[in-house]
């Protein structure tokens, strides 16, 4: 396997070279959404340049271009995340609106009044808030898969938790944390249970080779803009079997067969989840994002990220003691590169305030994930969190920036 | 572009380090309200306690940053003592000097708001006029206001 050349990665993402504050932009907030490499901003502009037009309905030499754009997009997506088939491949707004289209259109169609739903504490809200919408409107009951304090799953009572349970649905790695989650295990507990799995893997696609046939689960969503593609595109994957079962989420253009004043036949799949134009410039941004990563190598990816996650955690345990705790679990290799914590009693929105005269970019707050900040026992962390464009010189730049806000805060 | 000595004045980080007010009041007889700030996770709690129309107690509870802590406790110091009247225009002062103007957000000095009433001392919550430089930070200064309006059954939705 070959090393990730970041000097060379670097090179590739045009917003590095721009200086903020007098000095580099120093970018460690790829869990909130990652930079774009000049390939994918060519093909957008590309597109926009020389093929725009609307998809499926043209006749035209431009109207099968985009079509080609859109659904060439599709099947790369399918293949890097090993699904079977690209109709599985669902374009949504979002991560959000894949996971909530899970909810209200499979939940509300499968779900009644005492079905149990399993998350876990480290959710992200986008995997909380649809379901406490079915709690209210259906009565399901919500389970809650506790967290230990270094930020792994507690799976003692897994087996009570999933009994009867219709749903579990869970991050396969927390936005907070970077714990990576037993996807698999979860997985099949869930359908030991009867359950369906439903897996958030928002922060795992861009970070780590994601395979949802090996995973075993049902649905699976993430979103495109943090994997290097553009906002504005998000991905629900499902088994063509689910997704047969599940009735349509929005509705009316494009995703019809045909439409009587009596009624409507859906569209087949994946087409019967896309209402109106789909975010075509979006998909063919994506697309490049999935083979700008395939280029980069997935393996090269994660083995860049541990060793640059594992020089973070040493360095600012070095520099700073006991002043500095990073949340999550303390291995490496058993997280991504997300580094969410909190120093000495300095609020993290004062902390990245500093930062920000650094040009260093981090994220402060709860990360909507509000049950897990309670857990953790604090109101809001600093999370900086990494990607293929980082190096140790980024990292250092943080831990001069924490140095910084430190002494400006003591006097 | 503004520097953190605009946001972090002296006596900002004075109230910050030792905030005033600080505690509980039990509730009833005093009002007690929670605000949250869902940006950043801050939390706030205000006691008041309104004897004879006029805020006889208050306390501050929760956790925030620098800039919500500091609003909070020269804010409890400032309406210590006044009556409801005196409390809804110093609230208003505040909170329009905590708008932001278009001259602002270019990074210039921000002038008095003109609907501000010339007649009210903001005193040390002057020190706060900076964070109107910092946009993000303008719901950390003004939470605790809010919240107090909430807990005098105000309507809050004048920012």
């Amino acid at each position: 396997m070959h090393r990730l050349d970041v000097a060379a990665v670097k090179k590739e993402f045009p917003i590095l070279e721009r200086e903020v504050h007098g000095g580099r932009l120093v970018y460690l907030d790829s869990a909130n959404t990652s930079q774009k490499p000049r390939v994918v901003l060519d093909a957008m502009a590309r597109y926009y340049e020389r093929s725009n037009a609307n998809v499926h309905r043209g006749t035209y030499l431009i109207a099968e271009e985009a079509t080609a754009g859109l659904e060439g997009a599709r099947a790369k997506v399918a293949r890097f995340i090993g699904a079977d088939h690209p109709r599985e491949v669902l374009f949504t707004k979002n991560a959000t609106e894949a996971l909530n289209l899970v909810a209200k259109a499979w939940g509300r169609a499968n779900l009644s009044e005492g079905d149990a739903v399993v998350l876990t504490e480290l959710e992200h809200h986008a995997n909380i808030v649809p379901w406490h919408q079915l709690h209210d409107e259906l009565g399901v009951e919500l389970r809650w898969i506790p967290v230990t304090p270094d930020g792994h799953l507690d799976l003692t009572h897994l087996d009570r938790l999933v009994d009867g349970a219709k749903v579990v649905s869970f991050a396969a790695m927390s936005n907070v944390l970077g714990t990576l989650l037993p996807v698999e295990r979860l997985v099949s507990a869930a359908h030991h249970a009867g359950a369906i799995a439903v897996v958030d893997a928002s922060q795992h696609v861009p970070h780590l080779t994601t395979d949802v046939q090996a995973w075993g689960a049902d649905f699976a969503a993430f979103t495109g803009h943090k994997m290097c593609g553009p906002t504005g595109i998000g991905v629900l994957w499902g088994t063509t079997e689910i997704l047969d079962a599940t009735p349509p989420f929005l509705t009316g253009g494009e995703m019809i067969l045909n439409v009587t004043k009596e009624g409507f036949t859906t569209n087949e799949l994946p087409w019967k989840f896309e209402a109106g134009t789909p975010p075509i410039a979006e998909a063919v941004g994506l697309g490049v994002a999935v083979d700008y990563l395939e280029g980069l190598g997935m393996d090269a990816v994660r083995e860049h990220e541990v060793a640059l996650t594992a020089y973070a955690l040493r360095s600012l345990a070095e520099r700073f003691g006991d002043d500095i705790v990073v949340h999550g679990p303390p291995e490496p290799v058993e997280r991504g590169g997300v580094l969410s914590f909190t120093f000495d009693d300095l609020h993290p929105h004062d902390l990245t305030q500093v930062f920000d005269e650094h040009g260093v970019c981090v994220r402060a707050g709860h990360h909507c994930a509000k049950p897990l900040m309670r857990v953790l026992g604090v109101a809001a962390t600093a999370r900086a969190s990494l990607y293929v464009y980082n190096d140790e010189a980024d990292v250092d730049a943080l831990a001069d920036a924490i140095a910084a806000a430190a002494a400006f805060f003591a006097h | 572009m503004p520097g953190l000595e605009d946001l972090y004045r002296e006596i900002i980080l004075d109230h910050y380090r030792s905030p005033r007010n600080r505690g509980e009041l039990s509730s009833p007889p005093a009002t007690r309200v929670e605000g949250f700030n869902p940006l950043c996770g801050d939390e706030i709690v205000v006691y008041v306690d309104v004897k004879d129309g006029a805020v006889d107690d208050i306390r501050i509870g929760g956790q925030g940053c620098s800039i919500s802590q500091s609003s909070a406790s020269m804010m409890s110091a400032a309406v210590k003592g006044k009556t409801l009247a005196e409390v809804q225009a110093l609230t208003r002062a505040f909170k329009g000097m905590m708008s932001i103007h278009e001259h602002a957000l270019d990074g210039e000095d921000a002038d008095d708001p003109s609907e501000v009433d010339s007649e009210v001392k903001l005193g040390d919550l002057e020190a706060l006029r900076g964070v109107v430089k910092f946009p993000v930070r303008i719901k950390c200064a003004t939470l605790s206001w809010n919240t107090l309006l909430q807990a005098l059954g105000e309507p809050t939705a004048s920012e």
